[in-house]
């Protein structure tokens, strides 16, 4: 911290930030192997829910005969969640080992610590949501376009950063890695209680209730436009303030935690 | 005492440590409990337009068919737990001290299957329990429910060999834990989650031969119709060559785990 000491403080919130970015992409470099199970999971629910309820097309009501092209979104999205839960278990891990607390004192204010671990997460996200989309492409997914591609991957990437402020909240609350299963199922739970599945007049009435308020609908569908049509302004405004939502109140949240973890 | 009371004592005294770790660790119970119970649910609202399909098999709601898939997925998750618990045990040092006591050190993985075995049994009445709360009947009664009980529990015990096996060859928590996925990949190819015949390519083929479709279609049949006796037959057959397949492993194991300690 000496070196960023003289500079002005934007510039070394910023410094700060990328050094924690930094240490994330040290910790991807360094131990590979860690990565696999954040990009097998989304992979293997996509093949899976593809090989097991590709027939649903053949309702009436689907918008596409392509279950690829409808549930690749889905898979991708599921995977920012993974990864930001996964960042969340990580930040468990650092207060476990006591990293957070020398983070804390340090002078860096608490929401460039808290950035530095969301953005991470967010870069992060971007393997996971291509091997998706590389395998479901080969599988014979339609391709949505360079629109439809820019608004998926900023989607997936908004989305893993909402999940990166739900898991650190998580973590910051308990700190313990014994949170970890309601970090996953928080979002799993988040993400599948949507039109994942079908689209919303095929849901069950219950789960067509809660897809209605669930915000993560509205980030499904934005991401799902340039697989079953095109890409347009209204189908993508309500998914970026239903993530811009997540985001400010999950980000305030895991803020609140983060100071009273310092006091 | 006997002998054989004396090996019982120990099998229950660890089953019970197997189920009380399991228990107080939220990361050990999710998977069980937690996660199948959520993709029960999930799938149910989102899919259960699927019994409109052609060819899909006659029942009284999608949620009583996708009552023995989460039954499989739990006890599967169930056995790999315990895998991972023995990893633990064996990184931690507390399997050694067991070897060195003066008990049969088939008790030692025994004792860990016992508890997997009640995690199943734990399993098959939540989920029925579940099934009863939310509408769906057992269309065999109380001897249907008794069979899918008996299969879950047994079925549990049997994949549980297999979690053991892996962790005592291994000892590392870590690979035990890397089968996750494994372990989503051979349900999702399996009948666990929908009609083999209303399945796409490749994943129908694999799940025709895939000896999880005949266990879960051996839960399932009583489930949502009388009792039959060939699914019945077909499902214990696919639980005895688990059981074999994981005895066979563990004892190898075993021995491997004993000589380099």
């Amino acid at each position: 911290m000496e070196a960023t000491a003289s500079l002005p403080e934007w510039r070394s919130n910023l410094a700060m930030i990328a050094a924690l970015m930094a240490r994330s992409k040290n910790e991807l470099l360094r131990v590979p192997g860690a990565a696999i199970p954040g990009v097998l999971a989304p992979t293997i629910f996509f093949l899976g829910l593809n090989g097991v309820f590709g027939a649903l097309t053949q309702l009436n009501g689907f918008e596409t005969g392509s279950y690829e092209s409808f549930i690749v979104p889905v898979s991708m999205l599921q995977g920012a969640g993974f990864t930001g839960a996964a960042a969340g278990v990580n930040l468990a891990r650092d207060i476990e080992a006591g990293w957070v607390d020398r983070l804390l004192v340090s002078p860096a204010p608490r929401w460039v610590l808290l950035t530095g671990t969301v953005l991470s997460a967010s870069a992060r996200s971007l393997i996971p949501a291509s091997s998706v989309f590389a395998f479901a492409l080969l599988l014979g997914a339609g391709w949505p376009g360079i629109d439809g591609l820019l608004v998926l991957f900023s989607m997936v990437a908004a989305m893993a950063a909402a999940a990166a402020c739900w898991g650190s909240a998580l973590a910051l609350r308990f700190k313990s890695q014994s949170a970890a299963p309601l970090m996953q199922a928080g979002m799993m739970g988040l993400i599948l209680t949507t039109t994942a599945y079908a689209p919303l007049a095929l849901l069950q009435p219950w789960l067509q209730s809660v897809a209605e308020v669930n915000p993560v609908t509205e980030v499904i569908e934005a991401a799902r436009q340039g697989f079953v049509g095109g890409v347009s302004w209204a189908g993508t405004w309500p998914g970026i303030v239903a993530l811009l939502g997540m985001l400010a109140i999950l980000g305030a949240w895991a803020l609140r935690e983060m100071r009273r973890t310092a006091r | 005492m006997s002998q054989l009371a004396t090996n019982a004592r120990v099998v229950r005294a660890l089953g019970m440590r197997s189920l009380r770790q399991t228990f107080r660790r939220p990361q050990l119970i999710a998977p069980i409990l937690i996660f199948p119970t959520l993709l029960l649910a999930i799938q149910t609202g989102g899919a259960g337009g699927a019994v409109d399909l052609p060819g899909f098999p006659p029942v009284q709601s999608f949620l009583q068919f996708m009552l023995a898939g989460a039954m499989m997925q739990s006890l599967m998750l169930a056995g790999n737990s315990g895998g991972i618990a023995l990893a633990v045990d064996i990184e931690m040092g507390f399997t050694d001290r067991l070897f060195s006591a003066p008990i049969p050190r088939f008790a030692i993985v025994l004792g860990r299957l016992a508890g997997t075995a009640a995690l199943g049994l734990f399993s098959s009445l939540w989920f029925l329990a579940i099934g009863l709360v939310f509408g769906a009947e057992i269309e065999s009664g109380v001897p249907g429910a008794l069979i899918v009980i008996a299969l879950v529990t047994t079925t549990a015990m049997a994949v549980g060999g297999i979690g053991a096996a892996i962790a005592l060859r291994t000892g590392k928590a870590s690979v035990a834990q890397g089968l996750f996925p494994l372990v989503l990949v051979v349900l999702f190819l399996s009948s666990a989650f929908f009609p083999e015949s209303l399945m796409i390519e490749p994943a129908k083929t694999i799940a025709e031969y895939n000896p999880l479709s005949f266990v879960v279609d051996g839960i399932r049949n009583p489930i949502i119709a009388e009792i039959n006796a060939s699914d019945l037959l077909d499902a214990l057959l696919a639980i005895a060559g688990i059981v074999v397949l994981g005895l066979v492993l563990s004892a190898r194991a075993l021995r491997h785990r004993l000589r380099v300690g």
